[in-house]
């Protein structure tokens, strides 16, 4: 036996490591039939690293202080080596982050990979996007600039629309009456501490989970219910392939191209025209200069166009939480005798074509400023966007399905 | 993957309908390579601008170097604030509070205002040049792209006097307005020197609000070429692995 055999051999005895290599990765068998829906799973992997990697950068010379924090970001963009690239890949990734992970989802819905048995999968990854949006929303106050200061002064006190409690509430999660420094300072925390370790553990318990029920695929068909054996293993499923190398291989061609596409964002358009960094936020934040237009950014707009859509304020809040709740409800909504959006027939289609739309305008709508016509619009796809859901017990039903064959293909 | 396409199509729907909004700026056609234009940019910006605006984010000898300049050059006619060094930040001598004072306001620093303005460089470019006469006004001018401006017109003596016409005419809900026609411009430099002074100081600042900005398009070139090239081989890897996958 070669060193690097007797040291794996030591470490086995000691440690499950063949074992753990092989239940998750070389012995893990997923259906042969991905297609490129199935790179968002392991883009998010890759963006959250990116994330980590550059945040711990940026720390060292970030100042979470009120005086300081703005001229702080632009001495790494100006003074530091390299710091306007880590910056800017911290700054394009939070973004990407949410345009991965929304994908991501939207192939949940299509190939219904939220059912039975692959529930607690889907509430697992549900309960990973509300942590990704508590951390976006935190990071995005560390810049300090007027966007930065104004959308959370926003957001902060949308609690306060909560009776009773509403007040104490915000007061408690801003340290203060308004947004300050002790609000910076613990969002801080939050944001580099806090949340990236609950959203580690929680991407950790998702892949267990995964791994547990195995990957749902295109057709929606279980490859664990049809044949066994396949070149592998004469017990494993038929239409499996092993993650290691299979997978391995087409993530890394998957991670090129979205490479690709994310460089040229960080390199040439890392404003991306304003969306990823907002006009606005070049400003240092100002508690006594209010911006003619507030607005959050993009990942928040839908949820954002909900709020303001109603016109009661705490029933917008209501209305915004509802929003990202309905999802938490999807695998007992759908109650279509097929998973997958190839053998579902025109009304499901139909309904989440309408629901993509919905989705997308809203977000258009929530960062522009209210005129009537737009607030009218912004009604009009929230109901839609709830009516998805709402109508799926009765639509998924009646709607006319196709046979599923037995093997994917 | 073609829904994926529809998608992404339909993201692109509202970002060009944002595209298409804000003020009707001129194009400044300032140019980050013309490093000439860049120095007397930086020359009319410490003779005209700096009395009362800081570009306090960025360096003297930064500034010297990305400008293609020396420290001495800089030092010797680029520097006013005394007792500064060459590797200080462009600071002013004006306090705040001397500045609230003065113009009942702070005057803005620089550094980011090419950033900070939607349109940027055109944005700068088409407000030094909308100031006019405004009797009304304490220092007698006022700003078509920035209405009841606060500071005073520093480039009089190249603008010469330029007075804004207005035309009746009606807004958008039908009531009678006055509608911004065009300027008259009389004295000063001729129109094409002057708008080449003022494209200057606009390119300047463009190149403050972002020192690296071409440094981050020459290295995006070999990044992404690098990564064309990792693609297409981990591509034919993926090929060459799943021949024995039959779908």
């Amino acid at each position: 036996m070669s060193v690097g055999q007797d040291i794996v051999a030591w470490v086995d005895e000691r440690f499950p490591l063949i074992k753990t290599w092989n239940e998750h990765i070389a012995q893990y068998y997923a259906p042969k039939n991905f297609n490129s829906w199935y790179f968002f799973g392991s883009l998010a992997i890759v963006v959250f690293v990116n994330q980590i990697l550059t945040g711990i950068w940026l720390t060292m010379n970030y100042k979470p202080d009120g005086n300081l924090a703005f001229a702080s970001v632009e001495y790494i963009m100006r003074d530091v080596n390299w710091g306007w690239l880590l910056r800017y890949m911290h700054s394009t990734g939070a973004s990407a982050f949410f345009i991965v992970i929304y994908l991501h989802m939207f192939r949940g819905v299509m190939y219904g990979s939220f059912r039975k048995p692959r529930e607690l999968l889907w509430i697992i990854g549900m309960v990973i996007f509300l942590a990704l949006m508590a951390e976006a929303f935190m990071g995005y106050l560390l810049p300090w600039g007027q966007m930065s200061y104004w959308g959370a002064q926003v957001i902060t006190s949308l609690f306060g629309a909560i009776p009773i409690i509403g007040d104490d509430l915000a007061l408690w999660i801003r340290g203060d009456y308004v947004i300050s420094d002790i609000t910076l300072n613990r969002f801080f925390a939050l944001h580099v501490v806090a949340i990236p370790m609950v959203l580690l553990v929680l991407i950790f318990v998702h892949i267990i989970a995964l791994h547990k029920v195995g990957s749902n695929n295109p057709d929606g068909i279980e490859i664990k219910k049809g044949p066994k054996g396949n070149r592998w293993a004469k017990d494993k499923p038929a239409d499996g392939i092993p993650f290691h190398p299979y997978y391995t291989v087409k993530d890394i061609f998957g991670v090129g191209v979205f490479l690709i596409l994310f460089s040229a964002v960080i390199f040439y358009l890392p404003e991306f025209f304003g969306w990823f960094l907002e006009p606005d936020n070049f400003m240092p934040a100002d508690p006594m200069k209010t911006p003619p237009h507030i607005a959050p950014v993009w990942y928040f707009t839908p949820f954002y166009a909900i709020l303001r859509a109603v016109p009661d304020k705490f029933l917008g809040v209501m209305a915004m939480f509802a929003a990202i709740a309905m999802l938490f409800l999807l695998p007992w909504l759908d109650r279509s005798r097929v998973k997958s959006i190839r053998y579902k027939g025109i009304l499901f289609k139909l309904a989440l074509a309408i629901f993509s739309v919905s989705f997308v305008m809203l977000g258009f709508l929530g960062s522009q400023q209210a005129t009537p016509t737009y607030t009218m619009l912004a009604r009009l796809f929230s109901v839609l966007y709830f009516l998805f859901f709402i109508g799926m017990p009765f639509y998924s039903q009646i709607d006319a399905t196709k046979p599923v064959p037995e093997r994917v293909h | 993957m073609k829904s994926l396409f529809i998608l992404v199509a339909c993201l692109f729907v509202p970002l060009a309908t944002l595209a298409n909004e804000g003020a009707h700026l001129e194009v400044s056609g300032a140019n980050l390579r013309d490093t000439a234009s860049l120095q007397r940019g930086a020359k009319y910006f410490m003779n005209y601008c700096f009395g009362c605006h800081s570009l306090k984010y960025a360096r003297y000898n930064r500034m010297a170097k990305d400008l293609g300049l020396t420290d001495d050059m800089v030092k010797d006619n680029l520097m006013f604030v005394a007792g500064s060094k060459v590797g200080d930040n462009i600071t002013i001598a004006m306090t705040e509070e001397q500045g609230t004072n003065w113009f009942g306001t702070v005057a803005p620093d620089l550094s980011l205002v090419s950033r900070s303005k939607i349109g940027g460089v055109d944005w700068i470019y088409t407000y030094l040049k909308s100031f006019y006469l405004d009797p009304t006004r304490p220092y007698g001018v006022n700003n078509i792209l920035f209405d009841k401006v606060g500071m005073p017109d520093v480039l009089w003596e190249l603008r010469g006097t330029q007075k804004a016409v207005f035309e009746d005419g009606q807004d958008t809900a039908g009531n009678p307005t006055k509608v911004f026609v065009g300027f008259k411009r009389e004295g000063g430099l001729p129109d094409e020197q002057f708008d080449a002074v003022v494209r200057d100081l606009a390119n300047f600042l463009a190149y403050t609000g972002e020192p690296m900005r071409l440094e981050r398009g020459r290295i995006g070139n070999w990044v992404i070429l690098f990564l064309v090239i990792f693609t297409i081989l981990a591509y034919a890897l993926k090929k060459e692995y799943w021949r024995d996958v039959d779908h």
